[in-house]
């Protein structure tokens, strides 16, 4: 394997001046693919619609037009309307605001949380390891809806950061165990022995060395962690926090469209395709992204 | 021994009486993997023609890729479904290839076994070994009985040297050690007195003295059950010794066949010639820089036309690049070489150091100075690291201690090379990683650069990392794969504050310093072969001028004709920058080669110190004694007259060394010593004392100690 690539670089002649840095050659590396930039588009798009598209439509998504109740998809409203005559592409645009700001956030979050608390764990062992995952075998056998009960009081009525903060906080733990696991399997590794030896810090370590390496299991956890969040926001909803009526969010219409989406197809149809388009735009990235840090990806493609 | 036998050109070849028939034959073999997707097809084995005969060894020699192990498994049948196999495989002219499985199965391990290199996952850990020798008795025997087939397998055991047979039968693999499980897995390919037996690197992973019991037992196989082997290596010394005929594989081909005097006295292929050229001696005379090999092998996805080797070869002309020269006579009966030029060779008699340029190496500037004027660099007093072995969940006590390291001294001056040998779990790298560590060791002192270690504040102790770097053993997991290897050899420069506009000229320089392309600076360690990357390696441990390289066995994972290159980069860089050398390696012929000093370890304690002369020419410690007359000599005559020591057994339990002298329980002169004597071996544990006699700077820690000559 080695070997044929090596013939090709003694052929290739290469521009000596040019030594891209690590992060500038990911980037670059990240736009020549067609499917990230296709993510990207679709995930401009989806936003450009969500803020725009509540401009351009002359409801108001908390407005009830009496006389249009669930009235399909017609001139006057574009995606139709629900039970009580609102108006569902306003809603469905708003409610897709809320949710790519609280699905991307939550994900980063909750991904960023893992990555940190199971590498530390993992690295530095002993006290450290012991402290945080016991932290983190706590929260995972605190029952969700406990911890929910007993900050409902606090919480309740509380901006989106908190309730992102609220998502993340109740889904790092299980990739938190297995970066830790991956952790204690790479610091073995020669390579992090010569930046140790050579005195490079251990936080240093970390981020250079550690997570790096370990980007493709952070990055599908990242991207899985987009949809969850989104459906996870739904439920919690349900429970009296964040996005609450006559506020939307996808989870939310979602959650009202399905019980009527084989009579009125629109109320559901429309708020769910928009959520596959947006998992699968941070997909594509998450993808794109996965090969262009790993560059043995690069070449097998 | 059947000596040598008819050319292996199917053309020439001519069926002799039955009793001679070959029993394994192979014509005109190739093996294609077509490529998945975009990938070009790998042709790993382009026209192989052999045959061996009943008794007979033939070594199959060449590097990594070389096609010689996609060769024999073809053979046995074992290579994945899409590889496309074309030619022919006859085992006592029965033609083996098309075979459906089930036909191979009734084939394989009764008329064709095979020891492959890896004895651990050749066995099932859930079985006892006694069980997985019955098994293959019992396979292709049907109507053996259980018990007998376990009679069997004890007797195999026997054979195979292994002691307390019948007891051992019942124990499972993981109680085995390496050289053990190589031992069943042999007893296993003998079990039904195979007619061949091909043994696919069945040394490689094993330790030098282990090695040598092995190829006594490979003797001792061929003995009982007069099957022919097939022996694929990468090691000429090896060969040398072991078999009767060599062939030499390059690029999918054979390009060399012969009898193995022919091919090692009467080379005629260059490429023949710069394998024997790039192996470090143990039995050289004065030291002399290696021969390396310029370039890699080509890639077998698109070969390009004419001979493969022509871009290496420094005897290539223009004629080279018109075809594949095919294997012609050349002298000896049976010796062919494939070179448009073997003729010329032949006739000027040429050798690898007539052929090949040999590299100047400079005289270090601080050989000059006698080595007590010369400052230390690093100084080992006593150092001591024992593991702890506990036992229990919740209220952990300790069961035993692992004497990993256990008291050992030494110093290094500036410019020098200390050379750490010894075999695996000796603790040689374990001294290496307390040195690195710069801890507070748990016994005895570690002074680098005059700073003890422990004893220094956050800062001295950065500033020491400075001057002590490493390169270690795999290149493959000391690169970072996420990282380019402009970030992978600037990152110790960024860490101690490198000016960040003389970055990059410092990196292009480091990267022309060890022989590499600046160009390549934005490439993925993925992208370099073996020895390219570790060259990286030891570009970035000089990146910041240090004046102790900790090089922890940099080159056994190289190809021999890659090893040689940056062996000789090493001591390039040892005397153009005046660095000194902490060189750990099991291969001593390396380790004669490149070191000024040697200390020789066992479980855990240096059993013999002294300079590299003095050690390697008339060693006094029995351990030293054993190791050096366990190497193979590349050279078939010295191999054939010398005696070899085979130690007996393996290295003792680290946790529960024996009384006294710890290598007792092995040594060839406590076996020959009488029990008065004896009791000192038993009773006191003997320690490093000057050998007097020739050299001021030997010593041995035996209470026997006498010098012997062993080449």
């Amino acid at each position: 394997m080695s070997m044929s690539v090596e013939r090709a670089a003694d052929g290739a002649a290469v521009d000596e001046a040019r030594v891209p840095g690590r992060w500038s050659g990911v980037l670059y590396e990240l736009l020549r693919t067609r499917r990230v930039l296709f993510g990207l588009g679709i995930l401009l798009a989806l936003s450009a619609a969500a803020w725009i598209g509540p401009l351009l439509s002359p409801w108001d998504f908390t407005e009830a037009d009496i006389l249009a109740r669930r009235e399909p998809p017609s001139a006057d409203h574009w995606f139709g309307t629900d039970s009580i005559g609102r108006d569902i592409f306003t809603q469905t645009m708003v409610g897709l605001q809320k949710s790519i700001i609280i699905g991307l956030c939550a994900a980063v979050l909750t991904t960023a949380v893992a990555a940190v608390v199971g590498a530390f764990a993992g690295y530095f062992l002993g006290a450290t390891d012991k402290v945080l995952m016991w932290i983190t075998d706590l929260m995972l056998v605190l029952p969700n809806f406990l911890v929910l009960a007993i900050l409902y009081p606090a919480l309740r009525g509380q901006g989106y950061i908190v309730f992102v903060i609220l998502l993340a906080a109740l889904a790092w733990m299980v990739t938190a165990k297995m970066v830790r696991g991956m952790t204690i399997s790479l610091k073995e590794r020669e390579y992090v022995l010569a930046a140790r030896y050579m005195g490079v810090p251990d936080h240093k370590i970390i981020f250079r060395h550690i997570l790096p390496n370990m980007s493709s299991l952070l990055i599908v956890d990242a991207t899985i962690n987009v949809s969850a969040a989104i459906i996870a926001e739904t439920s919690l909803s349900y429970f009296g926090f964040g996005v609450q009526k006559p506020d939307v969010s996808l989870g939310s219409l979602i959650a009202d469209g399905s019980t009527q989406s084989l009579a009125f197809p629109w109320t559901f149809w429309f708020c769910t395709g928009l959520l596959v388009l947006l998992v699968m735009a941070v997909n594509l990235i998450g993808d794109g992204l996965r090969d262009a840090l790993d560059p043995q990806a690069k070449r097998r493609s | 021994m059947t000596g040598t036998t008819t050319e292996t050109d199917p053309a020439v070849d001519e069926p002799r009486g039955s009793g001679d028939a070959p029993v394994l034959e192979v014509r005109d073999l190739h093996v294609t993997f077509p490529g998945s997707g975009r990938n070009p097809d790998v042709t790993a084995v382009r026209g192989v023609s052999y045959s061996v005969r009943r008794g007979e060894v033939l070594g199959i020699v060449g590097e990594s890729g070389s096609g010689k192990s996609v060769s024999s498994l073809a053979a046995m049948g074992l290579l994945p479904d899409h590889a496309r196999v074309s030619g022919s495989i006859r085992l006592h002219g029965e033609e083996l290839l098309g075979l459906g499985d089930r036909a191979m199965s009734a084939k394989r391990g009764a008329a064709i076994a095979m020891v492959f290199q890896d004895p651990l996952s050749g066995l099932t850990p859930v079985y006892t070994v006694g069980d997985q020798i019955a098994e293959a008795v019992r396979v292709h025997n049907p109507r053996i009985g259980r018990a007998d087939a376990h009679r069997r397998a004890v007797e195999l055991l026997e054979l195979v040297g292994i002691p307390n047979a019948a007891q051992r039968a019942k124990a499972f693999p993981h109680e085995f050690s390496g050289g053990m499980r190589q031992r069943v897995m042999i007893a296993i390919a003998i079990a039904n007195d195979p007619d061949v037996i091909i043994c696919d690197e069945p040394t490689t992973a094993l330790d030098v003295t282990i090695q040598a019991q092995i190829l006594e037992v490979l003797k001792t196989a061929r003995r009982e059950t007069g099957a022919a082997i097939v022996m694929i290596t990468h090691d000429l010394g090896v060969v040398a010794g072991f078999v009767d005929r060599v062939q030499v594989m390059y690029a999918g081909r054979l390009v060399e066949v012969g009898g193995v005097d022919d091919v090692y006295y009467r080379t005629r292929m260059p490429y023949t010639m710069g394998l024997l050229g790039s192996v470090p001696r143990l039995d050289e005379e004065e030291k002399a820089p290696l021969i390396p090999i310029a370039g890699n092998p080509p890639s077998l996805a698109d070969l390009p036309p004419g001979c493969p080797f022509a871009p290496r070869c420094p005897l290539a002309v223009e004629a080279c690049d018109a075809g594949e020269p095919p294997l012609v006579p050349v002298g000896g009966e049976g010796h062919t070489a494939a070179c448009v030029r073997a003729g010329e060779i032949e006739e000027h008699g040429w050798t690898a150091r007539d052929v090949y340029p040999v590299p100047e190496i400079p005289e270090p500037a601080a050989a000059a100075v006698p080595r007590a004027d010369r400052a230390t660099v690093l100084r080992v007093d006593g150092l001591v690291k024992h593991h702890p072995l506990m036992k229990g969940a919740v209220f952990k006590r300790r069961v035993g201690t692992v004497y990993a390291v256990d008291g050992i001294t030494f110093d290094v001056r500036e410019g020098e090379t200390l050379g750490l040998v010894g075999e695996s779990g000796c603790g040689k790298s374990t001294t290496l990683m307390e040195i690195l560590s710069l801890d507070r060791p748990q016994q005895g002192t570690v002074e680098v650069l005059g700073k003890e270690s422990g004893r220094s504040t956050a800062k001295e102790r950065f500033a020491i990392r400075r001057d002590v770097q490493v390169v270690f053993q795999d290149p493959m997991s000391s690169l970072d794969p996420r990282m380019p290897v402009f970030e992978i050899i600037a990152e110790p420069l960024r860490t101690h504050g490198h000016p960040k506009e003389r970055l990059r000229s410092r990196v292009h320089e480091l990267l022309s310093l060890v022989g590499l392309d600046a160009a390549h600076a934005s490439r993925y360690p993925q992208e370099f072969s073996g020895g390219q990357r570790q060259r990286i390696g030891i570009a970035r441990a000089l990146a910041l001028e240090p004046r102790l390289l900790v090089l922890d066995e940099p080159v056994s994972a190289l190809d021999v004709s890659i090893q040689a290159g940056v062996i000789n980069l090493l001591d390039e860089l040892k005397a153009r920058l005046g660095l000194s050398y902490l060189f750990v390696a099991h291969d001593l012929s390396v380790v004669r080669h490149i070191a000024d000093r040697v200390a020789v370890m066992y479980l855990g304690k240096i059993v013999e110190i002294g300079d590299v002369e003095s050690i390697y020419r008339h060693p006094t410690h029995p351990y030293t004694q054993a190791l050096l007359s366990a190497i193979p000599v590349p050279d078939p005559e010295k191999e054939r007259t010398r005696s070899h020591i085979v130690l007996k057994g393996d290295l003792p339990n680290p946790a529960a060394p024996p009384s006294g002298c710890s290598f007792r329980t092995r040594c060839q002169k406590f076996a020959a010593l009488d029990d008065t004597r004896r009791a000192l071996c038993l009773e006191r544990e003997p320690e490093l004392t000057p050998a007097g006699g020739r050299s001021a700077d030997q010593a041995a820690a035996c209470h026997y100690a006498e010098e012997r000559e062993l080449l």
